[in-house]
């Protein structure tokens, strides 16, 4: 219990420090900021209070807007995700989520990464609808949404890989 | 009663993501159209040192690059000042008689791909850096300070769809205002302008001198195109950068010690 209290906060400040430092700073192509802190929501333990993760997921989200000065669209989408987590799950995992021994270690590489693309086209659709909110510039949104997305989830699935928590 | 808390209690989660959600909401929408926030933003002391401190080891990557464009600025300078026909110029300047006032600044953090850009730098309060003072890099214009704390200071950068700075055309009295569509972080665009000024593809933008922030006639950057607007009345024109706005390291900032006089007057002429 302590010990995935502390993973947790490590893996907050970690994935802050990495998402402002780095990848808020490598607009590849000229405009593509990957969101790599949206592994948060993938590693975040499955049983648990939701509302202390709905509360970790705003402050995180916070956290990343005042560093990069987009107040609040952070913490609109990753709260959105912390809500919808449970049902993207059953989406993507079927009955077996349901099941008390429930855990990612039986399921599949296609389930996982189908669950990580969700939470990514989740999390960019809302970022960048409420960053231009404007109808007129719908395909900008969609160039963006797409672009940053496909990034996003690439290195989210690299880092997921690199990093697996073995524990749980 | 009984009934209305079980029904609290059961969608308690749902509730609970109504309240953040509109929260945030709340604050987005603010963000559209009034000022950044006053308390969240990036010139916080927390903020800001990290920022220094990732900007410390980044800054040694370019600091080749970085000087040899110092000291070509340098090099202008002086040529200018060798050329130039008051041979006062070399005397220090009498600091009260000055009209404007420069510091200098690093920025700690750059960003230019979202719709409202801002950047922050290294020198805050402490350093006599205020609200509205102007921010310019070596080659042209970079924004208007917003806010400020002990040490640190953002920056709202001209690529920030709620900039509005005065501009006009080199050499002439037309002027109009800089704004920016978004779509490009090269190009930003000046309207307002009356159709009868002859333009050319080329001519210079310099900075007007109807606001107290930035002096008059600092670089902007070039007509690349221009066309009417939709009242044919007025062109609607795309200027590009001179200031390469993925690549700044040194900025100056400008104090103008009229302009608190300048809006005084200013305002008590409107009452």
């Amino acid at each position: 219990m302590n010990n995935t209290l502390i993973i947790n906060i490590l893996r907050f400040v970690l994935l802050v420090l990495t998402q402002v430092l780095i990848f808020n700073n490598l607009n590849f192509l000229g405009f593509i900021n990957p969101f790599i802190y949206v592994l948060f929501f993938y590693w975040y333990p499955i049983k648990g209070n939701r509302a202390i993760f709905m509360l970790t997921a705003f402050l995180l989200g916070l956290v990343i807007d005042i560093f990069s000065d987009t107040l609040a669209l952070n913490a609109l989408a990753s709260v959105t995700i912390a809500y919808a987590r449970p049902a993207i799950m059953r989406f993507c995992f079927g009955v077996n989520y349901d099941f008390q021994n429930f855990s990612f270690k039986n399921t599949t590489k296609v389930q996982r990464i189908t669950f990580l693309a969700i939470i990514v086209l989740i999390h960019h659709l809302i970022f960048f609808s409420f960053e231009i909110l404007s109808i007129a510039h719908i395909l900008l949104i969609l160039k963006k949404v797409f672009a940053t997305g496909i990034v996003t989830l690439i290195l989210c699935i690299l880092f997921s890989s690199l990093f697996s928590p073995k524990s749980e | 009663m009984q009934r209305i808390i079980n029904f609290v209690l059961r969608y308690r989660n749902a509730f609970l993501y109504a309240f953040f959600a509109f929260i945030s909401l709340v604050m987005t929408i603010r963000s559209h159209s009034y000022h950044q926030s006053k308390f969240f933003n990036s010139s916080r002391w927390v903020t800001g040192s990290i920022y220094g401190a990732g900007s410390d080891v980044s800054s040694y990557f370019n600091l080749q690059e970085e000087n040899k464009r110092l000291v070509e600025e340098n090099q202008q300078l002086r040529t200018l000042l060798f050329n130039s026909q008051n041979d006062g110029a070399k005397e220090p300047l009498d600091s009260t008689l000055a009209t404007y006032e420069v510091l200098d600044a690093k920025l700690v953090k750059n960003s230019y791909t979202s719709p409202r850009n801002y950047v922050t730098i290294d020198k805050g309060e402490k350093d006599g850096v205020h609200q509205d003072m102007g921010v310019i890099t070596t080659d042209g214009i970079l924004g208007i300070v917003e806010n400020v704390s002990n040490n640190f200071a953002t920056v709202q950068s001209v690529l920030n769809t709620k900039s509005n700075i005065n501009a006009k055309i080199k050499g002439t009295e037309y002027f109009g205002s800089l704004i920016w569509d978004t779509n490009n972080f090269k190009v930003v665009q000046l309207i307002d302008i009356p159709r009868l000024v002859p333009l050319v593809v080329g001519d210079t933008i310099v900075t007007g001198g109807m606001s107290s922030i930035f002096p008059e006639n600092v670089p902007i950057g070039i007509i690349k195109k221009y066309d009417l607007n939709a009242s044919k009345s007025f062109y609607n024109i795309d200027v590009e950068l001179f200031s390469d706005m993925a690549n700044i390291k040194n900025v100056y900032l400008i104090e103008n010690k009229d302009k608190e006089e300048i809006e005084e007057l200013e305002s008590r002429t409107i009452e």
